[in-house]
């Protein structure tokens, strides 16, 4: 009678079980440095340019949307704040998750995944080496590392972007949009906030893209499902993670 | 020196496996003598790759025992698994070379990351070399695996397999996609690989000429070539030929045996010689 969520049941427990095993690797030997190193630079250095460019578009509209609202209480001045507000609490790591994911779970949703549909991942159990060790802690620990710093650049780089609307589209000052950046944050609970989330969304981004991969079975079809699964459950995953973790961090007496 | 013993190398006691109910091996039973030969037919979806990972300790056998070497691996976690099967040599049947490393790098692999295989640093590149050579792939180090063509990675997955000198060596579908002339050469570097290194082997394969060759040709490392194997020579002997079937095994004993079988889905395997 309940054999409809079985499934999602059974699946749920292999995802915990992997991220355990996962996790505890992390304190075991060997460790894969050089993967660990690799994947950082796809993971980190990659994605650069795609998470600057949405980064400073998402800041730059969002001076714009709020100038508007703003103006109509006169308190046009007031644009870099919540520009600043928004990005440091939401729209940076949660922008920056989500463009992660879908470069990155994908993309090792289907290298994992076309390991696995070519034997690869049995090869490499049969010639001594833990797949999780050398495939999915390694992957967990660059993007544990490198989607924090994604996301601080992007905050930023919003910033500036709003800097370039406030300046030339809505006439404020230099120094008076940035005082009001200033201003709009609360250094202690927004700095907390904007960089516990990213590193949170990290492990849905890392593990959800190994777990599919890993899963993967029916040859060449089966990597493009396990594909797409992975950015479909990681970018839902990541709204609701943030949901819950705001509403943590607003009960416990952020803001 | 690993020759023909008592012991047995791979032994299998009323094993099951199953997929979703489905049943990929079915209390199967066989054992696989020290230095012997195993030829193991069936047709597709019979359970035949099933039964070498299941003889790695890759799949678990839902019940039954598998010793290898004496040793019972259904029961032994992942880590002491990597023990036992740093004595086995698997080629695969898709080559699963990795492809982010070189020729080099992969057949390098075991040696580095086997750890009851202890090679010090200066002897992998000779003995990568050797395998290389031995496969005649010698000019390829460099090279990563989707720069080969089919037949010259399954050489290099044969090179990767044996690099360690296994006692017992498996290999799933040599042959499998290859033009006839490449698979003869396959067929004969497994030959010579079995009679260089005396080890236990076993070999699915679709074609009942490879099963015909392994069981009565032997290396002549003076011709370099592969010559029948004198009347009474321990090569036919030595090779059993084991028949699959929806998973259960249904027929091992030699190369006269199964050409006596009346069986038509047996039959079905020798009539298909050339
Ligand atoms: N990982 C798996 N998940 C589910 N079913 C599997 C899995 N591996 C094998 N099977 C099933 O087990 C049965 C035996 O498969 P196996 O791969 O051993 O066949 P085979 O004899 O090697 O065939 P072929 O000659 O085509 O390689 C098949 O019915 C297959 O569908
Ligand atoms: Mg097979």
């Amino acid at each position: 009678m309940f054999d409809f969520v079985k499934e999602p049941v059974l699946a749920a427990q292999d995802f915990f079980l992997l991220s355990g095993r996962a996790l505890k690797n992390i304190f075991r030997r060997p460790h894969y440095g050089d993967d660990i190193i690799l994947q950082m630079d796809t993971i980190g250095v990659g994605s650069l340019p795609i998470v600057v460019l949405i980064g400073f578009f998402s800041g730059a509209v969002m001076a714009l949307q709020m100038s508007r609202a703003l103006a109509q209480y006169g308190q046009i001045g007031r644009t870099g704040q919540l520009v600043s507000l928004t990005l440091v609490r939401e729209l940076g790591p949660v922008l920056t998750a989500i463009m992660v994911a879908g470069r990155n779970s994908t993309g090792i949703a289907s290298e994992l995944g076309s390991m696995k549909v070519t034997e690869q991942i049995d090869a490499m159990r049969a010639l001594g080496t833990d797949p999780v060790q050398k495939l999915v802690t390694p992957r967990l620990i660059a993007t544990a590392t490198m989607l924090p710093l994604l996301t601080i650049i992007a905050d930023f780089v919003g910033m500036f972007g709003g800097f370039i609307v406030a300046r030339f589209f809505l006439g404020l000052l230099t120094r008076q949009y940035w005082m009001s950046v200033w201003r709009g944050l609360e250094w202690y609970v927004d700095v907390t906030q904007g960089l516990v989330k990213p590193f949170v969304f990290a492990f849905v981004v890392s593990l959800v893209g190994c777990f599919y991969g890993l899963r993967t079975t029916g040859g060449t079809q089966g990597v493009g499902r396990s594909t797409t699964q992975a950015m479909v459950v990681a970018t839902v995953l990541i709204f609701v993670i943030d949901l819950l973790l705001t509403k943590i961090f607003i009960s416990t007496g952020g803001s | 020196m690993p020759g023909e013993s008592r012991e047995p190398a791979l032994r299998f006691e009323n094993v099951s496996v199953f997929f979703d109910d489905q049943p990929a091996l079915a209390d199967l039973t066989f054992e696989a003598r020290g230095g012997q030969s195993h030829v193991i037919l069936g047709a597709a979806g019979s359970g035949k790759t099933v039964l070498l990972k299941t003889a790695m300790g890759l799949i678990k056998p839902h019940s039954g025992r598998v010793l290898v070497f004496g040793e019972d691996i259904s029961r032994m976690n992942e880590r002491q698994l990597f023990d036992i099967r740093s004595r086995i040599g698997m080629l695969f049947q898709e080559s699963a070379l990795f492809d982010s490393l070189t020729i080099e790098e992969n057949v390098a692999y075991p040696l580095l990351n086997q750890k009851a295989i202890h090679c010090p640093s200066c002897d992998v590149l000779p003995r990568v070399t050797r395998a290389l050579e031995f496969v005649e792939l010698g000019g390829t180090l460099e090279k990563f695996p989707a720069e080969l063509s089919g037949g010259m990675r399954r050489r290099a997955a044969i090179a990767r397999a044996v690099v360690t000198e296994p006692p017992l060596q498996m290999y799933d579908s040599p042959t499998a996609g290859l033009d006839p002339i490449t698979a003869h050469t396959i067929m004969a570097l497994l030959i010579k690989e079995r009679d260089v290194s005396r080890a236990t082997t076993l070999m699915v394969t679709h074609r009942y000429q490879d099963g015909n060759l392994m069981a009565n040709f032997r290396y002549n490392s003076e011709k370099g070539s592969l010559e029948p194997a004198r009347n009474g020579d321990r090569a036919t002997a030595r090779t059993t030929f084991m028949v699959m079937k929806e998973g259960r095994l249904i027929f091992e004993g030699d190369q006269d045996e199964l050409e006596a079988s009346h069986d038509p889905y047996i039959a079905k395997f020798f009539k298909q010689r050339t």
